[in-house]
C-alpha cells in the first residue's frame, strides 16, 4: 500500500487515483490552438492546415506531460490513444463532409422546374436553360434493369457457392467472381460494346448497330455481379449452421430452408452490399458513353436508341465551354447522390422490417 | 394424437469421411420411454443421435452404415424420404436456436408452415398446444409478436422444444438440452420431459448424471478406448440398474466419477 502510494499514481490507502478534472483535456486543446494560431497564423509562417497540424501536435505533447504528472503514464497513454483514434475518426469524416459540402453549395443554383421536367433538346451548352430530366430517366431505367438482372444473378451464385457448391465448380466460379471484380468499367463497357452492340444487335436491326439503354444496362450487370456474389456470399456464411439444422430438423427441405431461413436471416447484410453495388452502377460514365451514346432528348424506350444517364450528363455539362454548364452538372451530381442515398434508405428501411424489430 | 415408435438401432456405424465415429451400436429403444445417453466426450453421443434423424449425413462427407429401424420401418432405406424421417423424429439441440428473423409465434409453427401448413386456426391451436406442452404459454402468450431471440436462455430453449413438438413428431431426440442453461430452466426442461414420455419416445443425450438418473427410465453409458476410437455401446439398461449395480467395470468407474 505504502509503495504504491509513493509513486503518486495511487492515493495513499485507495484505489482511486487522481485525475485530471474533466474540463482540463478541452481547455488544453483550445490553448494548443490558440498558440498555434498565433505562432502561425499571426506571423504568417503558414496558412490554416498547418495551425490545425501543430495545434494537434501541441494537443497531444501537452495531454502527455500534464496527464503524465498527474495520472500516472497508463492514463496519459490512454489519453493519447483516444485522441489518435478521435482525430482519424474526424480524418475519414473530411473527405466525405467536404463532397457533401461542396454538392450542397454549388448543387442547389438549378434546382428548379425546368431542371426536373426538361432535357437538354434544342439547347445548346451555351444556353442557360435546359434540365436533367432525359438523364435521370435513363440513370433509372438502366440502374434497375442491371440490378433486375444482377441481383437474381448473383444471389443464385452465392446460393449455390456457399449451400450447394462443392469441389472444382465452385473454385472456378469463386475464381472468375474475383476476377470480375477487378473488371475497368471502361472494360465491361467495351465488353458489351464488341459483343452485343456491334455483333448481336446488328441482326435484329437491318445490320445497324443497337446503341441502347439496355446495352448500358447489361454493362453494368457484369460490374454489379461480382460485388453482389461476394457480400452475399459473405453474409450467407454467417448464418450460423445452428439454424440450417434446426430447420432440416423440423422435415423441411433445403431450399425452404435456404428460402425461409437463411436468405432471410441474411437479408440485411446482403441489402447492404447490393446497395453498394447499385450505387457503384449509378455512377458509372464510361459503359453508358459507349454502348447508350448520350442524347440531349428524353428517350423512353431502354431498348431502342440512344440514352442519357446522370453521370454522362455531368461527364458532358463539366467539360462544356460555357457559364451555365457547371450549374448543369453540379445540379446533376447533386440528383444522383440524393437518389443513390433514398434508394439506400428504402432498402435499410425495407430489410428491417423484414426482419422483425424488438 | 400420433403415436409413439420404437427406435430399433441395428449395428449402426458412423462416419465422418474417413474416421469411424461408432461402432455397431445396436440398441432398442421401446415407445413412450425417456432414455439417457452418457459417457465421456467425444464417444459419439451426438453422432449416435444424429444417426436417429438422419442429420448425421448433414456434416459433409458424414455417412451411416447399419440399420435404423422406426416401428419395423428402416429409415435408411433408399426410398425413404429423409423430410419425412425428420419431421417424425424431431429434435432439439444443445444450443438453443431459434429463428432470429421470426417472431415466437412463427418459430413455434415454423416446422408446420414450411411444410405446407396454412390454416390458420390449424396454425393457432398448434402454437397455443406446443407451447402450453412446453411450459412456455403463461410466459410468452401475450408477447407472441415479439421475435424469439428476446427470450432468455431457458425460455429459447423452451421455445425451441415446443417448435419441434409442434410438427407431432413420434421421437424426441435431445442432445444435451440443459448444458447452457441455468438450473431453475434445467428444472423445468426436466419436469417437461417426465410429462413428454406421456406422448413420445424420448432421447436425450447428458453430460451431468443426476440428469440422466432423474429423468430417464433407461440409460446408455457409451465409451471409447483411447482419442481416435470409435465410440462403442458399453451398456444398456434400465437407469435404476445402471446407477446402482452396474453390470461392467467401465460403467461403473464412470458413474463413480472415477473415469471420463
Ligand atoms: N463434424 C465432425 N467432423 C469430424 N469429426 C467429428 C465431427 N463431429 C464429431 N466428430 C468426432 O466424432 C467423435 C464423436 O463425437 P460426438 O458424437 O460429438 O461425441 P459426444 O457427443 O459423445 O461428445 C469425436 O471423436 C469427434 O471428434
Ligand atoms: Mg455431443
Amino acid at each position: 500500500m505504502t509503495t504504491l502510494s509513493q509513486n503518486g499514481s495511487l492515493l495513499a490507502g485507495s484505489l482511486r487515483r487522481r485525475r485530471l478534472p474533466k474540463a482540463l483535456p478541452p481547455l488544453l486543446g483550445v490553448a494548443a490552438l490558440g498558440v498555434s494560431a498565433a505562432g502561425i497564423l499571426g506571423t504568417g509562417a503558414g496558412g490554416w492546415v498547418l495551425t490545425v497540424v501543430v495545434a494537434a501536435v501541441l494537443f497531444v505533447l501537452a495531454t502527455l506531460i500534464v496527464s503524465g504528472a498527474v495520472e500516472g503514464g497508463r492514463r496519459a497513454r490512454d489519453r493519447v490513444a483516444t485522441i489518435a483514434v478521435y482525430g482519424a475518426f474526424i480524418l475519414a469524416l473530411i473527405p466525405l463532409g467536404s463532397v457533401v459540402a461542396t454538392l450542397l453549395a454549388k448543387g442547389t443554383g438549378r434546382i428548379d422546374a425546368e431542371f426536373f421536367y426538361h432535357s437538354m433538346n434544342n439547347i445548346t451548352a451555351l444556353d442557360s436553360g435546359g434540365g436533367a430530366y432525359h438523364a435521370i430517366i435513363g440513370t433509372l431505367q438502366q440502374v434497375g434493369i442491371a440490378a433486375v438482372l444482377a441481383i437474381p444473378l448473383g444471389l443464385a451464385a452465392a446460393v449455390y457457392i456457399v449451400e450447394y457448391g462443392r469441389g472444382r465448380l465452385t473454385t472456378v466460379i469463386r475464381f472468375f467472381v474475383d476476377v470480375m471484380t477487378g473488371i475497368p468499367s471502361i472494360v465491361a463497357g467495351l465488353f458489351v460494346l464488341a459483343f452485343w452492340v456491334l455483333i448481336v444487335t446488328p441482326v435484329f436491326n437491318h445490320g445497324r448497330p443497337g446503341y441502347s439503354g439496355f446495352a448500358a444496362a447489361l454493362a453494368l450487370t457484369v460490374l454489379m455481379l461480382p460485388t453482389i456474389v461476394r457480400s452475399a456470399e459473405e453474409m450467407l456464411r454467417l448464418v450460423p449452421q445452428a439454424l440450417r439444422e434446426g430447420s432440416y430438423a423440423l422435415g423441411v427441405p433445403k431450399w425452404k430452408t435456404i428460402m425461409r431461413v437463411v436468405l432471410p436471416t441474411a437479408a440485411p447484410g446482403i441489402v447492404t452490399g447490393v446497395m453498394l453495388s447499385i450505387a457503384r452502377a449509378a455512377g458509372e460514365t464510361a459503359p453508358v458513353l459507349l454502348v447508350a451514346g448520350g442524347t440531349p432528348a428524353i428517350n423512353f424506350n431502354p431498348f431502342s436508341g440512344n440514352q442519357e444517364s446522370l453521370s454522362y450528363f455531368v461527364y458532358e455539362q463539366a467539360g462544356a465551354a460555357s457559364q451555365f454548364a457547371p450549374g448543369r452538372a453540379w445540379t446533376a451530381a447533386l440528383t444522383l447522390i440524393a437518389i443513390v442515398a433514398i434508394l439506400t434508405i428504402a432498402a435499410k428501411l425495407l430489410a428491417r422490417r423484414s426482419t422483425i424489430g424488438r | 394424437m400420433n403415436m409413439a415408435k420404437r427406435v430399433e438401432a441395428v449395428d449402426v456405424t458412423a462416419y465422418y469421411g474417413s474416421f469411424k465415429a461408432i461402432d455397431s451400436i445396436t440398441m432398442t429403444i421401446e415407445p413412450k420411454s425417456v432414455t439417457a445417453l452418457i459417457g465421456p466426450s467425444g464417444c459419439g453421443k451426438s453422432t449416435f443421435l444424429r444417426s436417429i434423424n438422419r442429420m448425421h449425413e448433414v456434416t459433409p462427407g458424414a455417412k451411416v452404415q447399419g440399420k435404423l429401424m422406426i416401428d419395423a420401418e428402416d429409415i435408411y432405406d433408399p426410398r425413404v424420404d429423409v423430410t419425412a424421417v425428420r419431421r417424425a423424429i424431431g429434435m432439439v439441440f444443445q444450443r438453443p436456436n431459434p429463428f432470429p428473423t421470426m417472431s415466437i409465434y412463427d418459430n413455434v409453427v415454423a416446422g408446420l408452415r414450411l411444410n405446407g401448413v396454412r390454416k390458420k386456426s390449424t396454425l393457432d391451436d398448434a402454437a397455443e398446444s406446443s407451447l402450453r406442452a412446453a411450459h412456455l404459454w403463461g410466459e410468452v402468450s401475450d408477447r407472441l409478436k415479439r421475435p424469439g431471440g428476446g427470450l432468455s436462455g431457458g425460455q429459447q430453449q423452451r421455445l425451441c422444444i415446443a417448435r419441434a413438438i409442434a410438427v407431432e413428431p413420434q421421437v424426441l431426440l435431445m442432445d444435451e438440452p440443459c448444458s447452457a442453461l441455468d438450473p431453475i430452466s434445467t428444472l423445468a426442461i426436466e419436469d417437461l420431459i417426465g410429462e413428454l414420455k406421456d406422448r413420445y419416445t424420448v432421447v436425450i443425450v447428458t453430460h451431468n448424471m443426476q440428469q440422466a438418473a432423474r429423468v430417464s427410465d433407461r440409460t446408455a453409458f457409451f465409451s471409447i478406448e483411447s482419442t481416435g476410437d470409435p465410440g462403442r455401446l458399453v451398456e444398456f439398461d434400465d437407469t435404476t440398474k445402471i446407477f446402482q449395480n452396474p453390470g461392467e467395470k467401465k460403467t461403473e468407474d464412470y458413474i463413480t466419477g472415477r473415469f471420463g
